[in-house]
């Protein structure tokens, strides 16, 4: 099962990002990974969160474009070439990074999270090439 | 009417005669010529004999200019529901031209002129721009375009008329226009009051000083604009700025204008006759009173208008001008009744902007539309909200929604607007209606 990311559409206006955490914190919503993607006049922020599908329900309830996203997250360790180890092997089968963000993992590794299409086929073959990709069951990040 | 009033420092010219009609006259020739277009029109057009016998009205009725009250409103929905040619009161062959303008529902607003109705234009295009102060001997750049907007062919057969040199660059090609101007010696201009202001700031970028140039006599019009406009220009020019006013309905510009005293515009109506009425009743208001500005033409052939409601809100200025004229004056135009909108010179209409955003979208969209002025210049931003439906994780996907909504709002308007995309529910409502235009333009 593939991790749930929720996106949320944002006007790039003061405090306006505030008021969106403020209404997670209000609602009990962890965020365990966060990343803003940017244009001129807007953002799309990009969460993934302990409980997507309540998260998903309050950010609509409270009138924001919000939508889940397929993704998934790949722990690596802390050292040269572990990125690259993974783009390496998603490039040799014609896979391409649609967009990627960091997170803190455990002491010594990193979590990246990955968009990518088709998300099956993208996990396969990370698997396949023995490297770690977290279940989305478990809490993906610690 | 004494001749040291008329000798002005430009002297008098014999095509502003009727300018100077005595009032009583005046009326007189009012009246004649409102009742034999009248007779013309109830028998050439069915439009107007049935709303006249719905309302037991017959042409003959007309004794005195009092009466004109009892006629029925002419509105612009009428124009588009008889498009193209059903308020036409001569056969098409004895049509010479046809313009247009743009309409709420894309199909434009036609108008057709005979070939005396072309003279009358030309004429009262004459009497406007004599007024402003031009004479034979001026070189005058026509910046309007030229094709379907009455603009551009309106002040171009004008200014042939009156006898000055034209320069027909039509609009656009900036640089083009600053480089003429300065070569040909261009002491007189027509343009839309933010294309000169346009054109002021990319002279001084190109390094000409337009104070150094000949040119001392400014029209503008085609949009409203604002003593503050004036000024600007004014104080960055040698020129005197004048305010044009005219409707493609009525026969296009031509229909009023200031003189040298730049205090409020000379409506021709010798064959334009005005009203001011109540916005809501329509009842005709006492003079000095602000109203919807309605106009009759009293000779108009091809096209004759009864009681056109412009949505214009103005009042008539009841003292005498100084210029000596005895045709009446009105305010210049600050705002409007309906919902249409003049940007850059070209109409639009909300609901044309709503149109465009749904052939993109596919589902109503939540939108406002914003004026500004930058630099003078006036700037559309049209706000969209993003409904989850359209939402998508992908920047690229957002901002290809946004250069959509931006080239089907170019196609429809002619005219390129800002999109931006905005959160769902972020633009402001007022019992549940979308206030659809916030205009910040006043200067």
């Amino acid at each position: 099962m593939h991790i749930q990311q929720i996106s949320v559409f944002l006007e790039n206006r003061k405090g306006r990002l505030a008021e969106m955490t403020q209404l997670l914190a209000e609602n009990k919503i962890n965020i365990r990974a966060v990343s803003l993607a940017d244009m001129a006049d807007l953002g799309v922020l990009r969460l993934i969160v302990n409980d997507p599908k309540r998260c998903l329900s309050v950010l609509k309830a409270n009138d924001f474009a919000a939508q889940a996203t397929d993704v998934f997250a790949v722990e690596l360790p802390d050292r040269p070439g572990a990125l690259h180890n993974v783009l390496e092997v998603l490039n040799a089968n014609g896979l391409n990074v649609e967009y990627m963000y960091a997170s803190v993992g455990k002491v010594d590794t990193g979590v990246v999270i990955f968009k990518v299409d088709p998300v099956d086929e993208a996990v396969a073959v990370l698997r396949r090439n023995g490297i770690s990709v977290l279940s989305g069951d478990a809490a993906p990040i610690p | 009417m004494t001749d040291d009033v008329r000798d002005s420092a430009k002297g008098f010219h014999p095509a502003s005669a009727l300018d100077f009609l005595p009032a009583p006259q005046l009326r007189d020739l009012q009246l004649r010529r409102f009742q034999s277009s009248l007779r013309r029109a109830y028998d050439c057009v069915a439009l107007y004999r049935k709303r006249m016998d719905e309302r037991g009205v017959k042409p003959e009725d007309l004794k005195s200019l009092e009466d004109v009250s009892r006629l029925p409103f002419t509105e612009k929905a009428d124009l588009r529901d008889t498009y193209p040619f059903g308020l036409f009161a001569s056969p098409l062959r004895e049509v010479v031209r046809l313009h247009a303008s743009s309409g709420t529902t894309g199909k434009p607003i036609v108008v057709g002129y005979t070939r005396e109705d072309v003279a009358v234009w030309s004429s009262v295009i004459v009497r406007s721009f004599v007024a402003c102060g031009m004479r034979p001997g001026d070189i005058f750049q026509n910046t309007h375009g030229y094709g379907l907007f009455t603009g551009g062919l309106g002040a171009h057969y004008g200014a042939e008329a009156l006898g000055v040199t034209v320069v027909p660059t039509s609009a656009g090609n900036t640089d083009r226009q600053i480089m003429l101007m300065k070569d040909f010696g261009v002491t007189a201009i027509i343009s839309t009051p933010s294309y000169f202001i346009h054109l002021l700031e990319r002279a001084a970028e190109v390094g000409v000083d337009l104070k150094e140039l000949p040119l001392r006599t400014g029209i503008f019009g085609s949009e409203p604009w604002t003593e503050g406009m004036r000024r600007h220009i004014e104080s960055r020019t040698r020129l005197k700025a004048h305010d044009l006013y005219g409707l493609t309905e009525i026969i296009g510009p031509g229909v009023a204008a200031e003189c040298t005293q730049q205090s409020g515009l000379h409506i021709f109506e010798d064959h334009f006759y005005p009203e001011i009425v109540d916005l809501k009743t329509g009842e005709p208001l006492a003079d000095g009173a602000e109203g919807e500005l309605v106009f009759t033409t009293l000779s108009k052939r091809a096209m004759p208008m009864i009681r056109y409601r412009t949505h214009d809100i103005t009042s008539f200025i009841t003292e005498r001008c100084a210029c000596g004229r005895t045709i009446r004056r009105m305010h210049r135009i600050g705002r409007r009744s309906d919902d249409m909108f003049i940007v850059r010179g070209v109409n639009v209409y909300p609901s044309q902007i709503e149109a465009a955003l749904l052939a993109v979208e596919g589902t109503v969209p939540h939108y406002q539309i914003i004026l500004t002025r930058d630099k003078a210049l006036d700037q559309v931003e049209v706000q969209v909200e993003v409904t989850p439906e359209v939402f998508n994780d992908r920047i690229g996907t957002l901002e290809d929604l946004q250069a959509k909504l931006g080239h089907a709002i170019a196609n429809t308007l002619g005219i390129r607007a800002k999109v931006r995309l905005v959160e769902p529910h972020a633009l402001q409502r007022s019992e549940g209606k979308a206030r659809r235009l916030i205009d910040k333009r006043s200067a």
